[in-house]
């Protein structure tokens, strides 16, 4: 590379709302129904149905451009976006083009020590498409419209960020501004958040923009992040060749780590818009803006400095778990049944994120309740349980929700502070290893170590360690 | 056939008084349906045994006294644009030929709401596109009055069912006057109301910004009582609107005194057939002898109305249309070669040639680049048209003037020169782009026999005013409906003709058949 090349990237995200029903009908947005059950005449486009729309989506957006400093366009309309594909039943979607609801707003991201505010263009709320769904077998398409019509939000960055790690940056912090928000679960994989990277290239110093290209198709971060990087080494080589970046949509394939183009700027679709006639315009008053302002749920910045004030954990702590809605709310209602928040912080902290970490989970696939994590940190500190079972149980915890008050019990967990039982444990270990009696008594304070993991094993793990240790030395005398 | 010569409310006053039977009502009109259908193809389908059904159903609810209305028991025919449950609804168009819907329309249910006994779906231009009712997949509808000469459109069947008494009232739709010029044409009251009064859910969109349902009847006692029943505020369609003011059957009555009619100077210029135009200003001097004040005055931007029209009507049926791709329901064509080879065999095949014009010119205008120069524009003219109406109405309570520049023309001669057809639109559309109610009522016959209707077009809201002028008129000139002569006779002179095409046509309908199912 002989020249000094700058990264140009916006992005395009899509976000599924969290609403119950539909944007234009009842239908359930429930995911993972049987194909086709959560379908009515308005979404699967049978003639004669009207869309009616749903205000809840209105609220989310507008709850989305508050948190997003976007101006709330205050007589926003829908368009008709048209373009003939099977899972859109229809053949046009429901979108906004000329009146989008939020405009102008930014979010400030933070990499290493530095701020930076990233712009959004606008945001606007649309209909979901269906899912084709390809048997090579029998070689047809079927078509699923359980998703048709599921509300979404676009939310359009201006092409602010310069890298991967400021992408990841910018939709984190969107994803934990909308979790908070409770406004979506925004779930990758799931595809309730989908993000289209837009990216240039251009010499370092430059004031214009190369020529972009977008790119589908990327399901995480970590797609994300190797698009990126693939990308602008693929349109670097092209500049350093001499050759034109072309304007065009390219799929990335996660698998192969490669892009391959869609379709160039020339064959791109004309969508002719125009104003959805079946719907009237949304007004939004200065009543209805507050309404959804005072309903606002407390952001993460807010939350930071109330655990501070109310929770004696370390801000390290505070920062980690405020990181998503979904551990935050778990720590908090953990610690109101069983006050300890330290305790409950360590556990989330620690365990938690090593058990996420090894089953590749998101805080928002958490399944274990408040309730039983506060009930563990009650047995612990009354002594009832040790540390080591503790973590066992916590396993079982995080797996099955299991109640650790009822599986100690039917377990046989619980430490033994029968002086008399273990008394005699004590005497058969010390007759069963002389050498490191001998070293103890000689003077080799490690030796004792030794005795005691042997009493442990003995005992199961169930012996109270700290009486252990106090009786071996007492009779050691 | 004294009964037929019955009107909805006069029929609905004898089934409630026992007299006759709802059933025997089908009856008549299936003898009348009977034989003339042969010759004027009102209907698309004619379901006699169903009729018979609920005709059983609604006599048990007004014995036993849970249905009271006017309608009550009364046959109805529906616009074969308006969706029933379980029942074919085809648009006239071949593209969904097999289609039966899950759900009927609002209007639909408020009728069977009211007792109404729905005997079939009137043929109608495709698509409610057209303004002959030859545009109908199924082949053209004739006018009773001489079945030379088409029923106008695009609810042809509906008015020349009424007029042939093969129904006592129907239902069309009106988007640029589909409703008020079959009715001049076939000598019967039609009403289009204003825009968001009767629920579009389930009436298949042509141009949804345009469209609204309406009644189509005997005289305007009967299109009150009608208005009244389909009339509804519906969550279902967000463009429809609460109105308190729905008892429509209040506004009739004999008085039309100060009542200030305008007369837009500008409908009676080039083009307008000099016996119209003296059928209209005959009856404007009547309504003035009972009172009312009238008044020539300029409307403006009349010439506008056309082109504002097709643009957005063509665009919004352009997007509207979309949905018939082979793919979920509807005509599928029997081979083809992927995906994009489907689309364009299944709709290439599936609409007919006025709706492919109006999908090519709706597809256009709202193309990049040319959305400003086209669409746009023909939003403005919209909105300055609505502003003359609004001057026009600081002035008058009504404005008068023709329905259609001529009556109705032959068969054939329309669909030779598009253009032509669409400027006999030129009274009816600037109605529909303002939102305005507006009704067409018979005024009597040119030289052919052929009948001529008046337009009275009202504020927002004032369908009241035009029933009570209706109303009026008719009481001083002691008209309904023009019957026509004897439809038998006529038969005779072109039965040969007929059943030629329409065994032609029956051909053509189950080869159709036969490839979907394949």
């Amino acid at each position: 590379m002989k020249k000094q090349y700058e990264t140009v990237i916006g992005l395009e995200v899509h976000v599924e709302l969290a609403t119950k029903t539909k944007i234009f009908c009842g239908c359930s947005t429930a995911f993972g129904a049987a194909p086709n059950t959560h379908t009515c005449p308005v979404c699967t486009g049978m003639p004669g149905s009207l869309p009616v729309l749903n205000r809840q989506v209105v609220e989310y957006a507008m709850a989305i451009g508050l948190a997003t400093n976007c101006e709330i366009t205050r007589v926003c309309k829908f368009d008709r976006k048209n373009y003939f594909y099977p899972d859109n039943p229809q053949n046009y979607q429901i979108s906004q083009l000329y009146l989008p609801i939020a405009r102008n707003g930014y979010v400030e991201i933070e990499t290493g020590n530095t701020v930076k505010k990233i712009r959004i263009h606008e945001m606007h709320m649309e209909e979901d498409a269906g899912k084709l769904i390809h048997d090579e077998w029998d070689d047809t398409s079927l078509v699923d419209y359980n998703r048709s019509g599921v509300p979404l939000v676009e939310i359009v960055s201006e092409p602010d960020m310069r890298s991967s790690k400021e992408v990841i940056a910018y939709l984190e912090k969107l994803r934990q501004i909308i979790q908070y928000l409770g406004a979506s679960d925004c779930k990758l994989q799931e595809g309730s958040m989908r993000a289209d990277v837009n990216l240039s290239v251009r010499e370092a110093g430059s004031e214009t923009f190369g020529t972009r290209t977008e790119m589908k198709n990327l399901n995480s971060f970590k797609a994300i992040a190797r698009a990126i990087e693939g990308e602008r080494a693929r349109q670097i080589e092209l500049l350093e060749e001499g050759r034109p970046v072309i304007q065009e949509t390219r799929r990335w394939d996660d698998n192969k780590e490669s892009s391959y183009a869609m379709r160039s700027k020339e064959d791109a679709q004309d969508y002719r818009y125009f104003p959805e006639p079946d719907l009237v315009p949304i007004v939004i008053s200065e009543e209805w803006i507050a309404r959804v302002r005072s309903r606002q749920p407390e952001l993460r910045s807010e939350k930071l400095k109330r655990y501070r004030k109310e929770f004696d954990i370390p801000q390290y702590d505070a920062e980690i778990l405020t990181e998503s809605k979904s551990m935050a709310d778990l720590f908090e209602a953990a610690t109101a049944l069983c006050q300890k928040p330290k305790k409950v912080s360590n556990w989330l902290m620690g365990e938690t994120m090593r058990l996420m970490k090894e089953n590749g989970m998101e805080p928002e696939d958490l399944k274990f309740s408040p309730e039983n994590l506060a009930r563990l940190v009650c047995l612990t500190e009354k002594g009832v349980i040790n540390s080591s079972v503790a973590k066992e149980v916590f396993e079982k915890i995080f797996h099955e929700d299991i109640n650790p008050e009822v599986y100690v019990e039917e377990q046989g967990l619980k430490t033994v502070n029968d002086e008399g039982a273990l008394r005699e444990t004590l005497k058969k270990v010390i007759a069963e290893n002389p050498q490191a009696v001998a070293d103890y008594r000689g003077g080799k304070e490690k030796a004792l170590g030794a005795l005691v993991g042997q009493t442990m094993k003995m005992m199961k793990g169930k012996a109270n360690p700290g009486m252990v240790n106090q009786m071996l030395r007492e009779m050691l005398q | 056939m004294e009964l037929l010569d019955l009107t909805a409310v006069e029929l609905g006053k004898k089934i409630r008084q026992r007299e006759v039977s709802a059933a025997e009502a089908v009856e008549a009109v299936f003898a009348r349906a009977e034989t003339a259908e042969p010759l004027l193809h009102s209907y698309v389908t004619f379901n006699r045994e169903d009729a018979l059904a609920q005709a059983e159903e609604v006599q048990k609810k007004i014995i036993a006294g849970e249905l009271t209305g006017p309608l009550a028991g009364v046959p109805v025919a529906v616009k074969d644009n308006l969706c029933i449950a379980g029942e074919l609804t085809t648009c006239s168009s071949k593209i969904l030929s097999d289609y039966r819907p899950t759900y009927t329309a609002e209007a639909v249910r408020n009728l069977q709401r009211s007792g109404a006994v729905i005997l079939g779906k009137t043929n109608m231009d495709e698509f409610a596109m057209g303004s002959t009712t030859e545009t109908s997949w199924y082949g053209p509808t004739r006018n009773p009055h001489h079945p030379e000469h088409v029923p106008g459109g695009s609810s042809g069947g509906s008015c020349a069912a009424v007029a042939a008494q093969e129904c006592f009232y129907a239902l069309g739709s009106d988007t640029g006057g589909s409703i008020r010029q079959p009715s001049s044409f076939c000598g019967v009251v039609g009403l289009k109301p204003t825009y968001g009064t009767v629920s579009r859910y389930g009436l298949i969109a042509y141009g949804s910004s345009l469209d609204q349902i309406g009644p189509i009847t005997k005289d305007a006692a009967d299109c009150a009582a009608v208005l009244e029943a389909i009339a509804s505020y519906d969550e279902k369609d967000s463009t429809s609107i609460r109105r308190e003011d729905l008892h429509f059957t209040e506004a009739l009555t004999e008085d039309v005194k100060g009542l200030r009619i305008g007369i837009p100077a500008d409908y009676f210029g080039e083009g307008l057939d000099e016996e119209v135009a003296e059928a209209i200003r005959a009856a404007a001097n009547i309504l003035e002898e009972q009172g009312a004040v009238v008044e020539r005055f300029h409307l403006s931007l009349v010439d506008y109305a056309i082109p504002a029209y097709y643009v957005i009507a063509s665009a919004e049926a352009s997007s509207n249309l979309e949905r018939f791709d082979g793919v979920k329901y509807g005509y599928r064509t029997a081979d083809y070669d992927g995906l994009h080879n489907m689309y364009k065999k299944t709709r290439s095949e599936g609409f007919g040639a006025e709706v492919k014009r109006r999908i090519m010119l709706g597809s256009f205008v709202l193309s990049s680049g040319y959305y400003d120069a086209y669409y746009l524009k023909a939003l403005k003219t919209k909105a300055l048209i609505k502003q003359a109406f609004d001057q026009a109405f600081e002035k008058y309570d009504l404005l008068l003037g023709p329905t259609a520049p001529t009556t109705a023309p032959l068969l054939g001669e329309s669909l030779c020169d598009p253009l032509k057809m669409y400027l006999g639109d030129i009274y009816t559309i600037a109605v529909n782009l303002a939102g305005l109610p507006g009704m067409a009522v018979p005024v009597g016959r040119d030289q052919n026999g052929l009948p001529i209707g008046m337009q009275l077009i009202g504020n927002h809201f004032q369908e009241k005013i035009l029933l009570r002028a209706a109303y009026t008129y008719e009481c001083a000139t002691n008209r309904q409906f023009e019957k026509p002569a004897d439809i038998e006779k006529l038969q005779e002179t072109c039965r040969e003709k007929t059943v030629r095409n329409t065994v032609e046509k029956k051909e053509e309908v189950s080869a159709g058949k036969e490839v979907q199912a394949r």
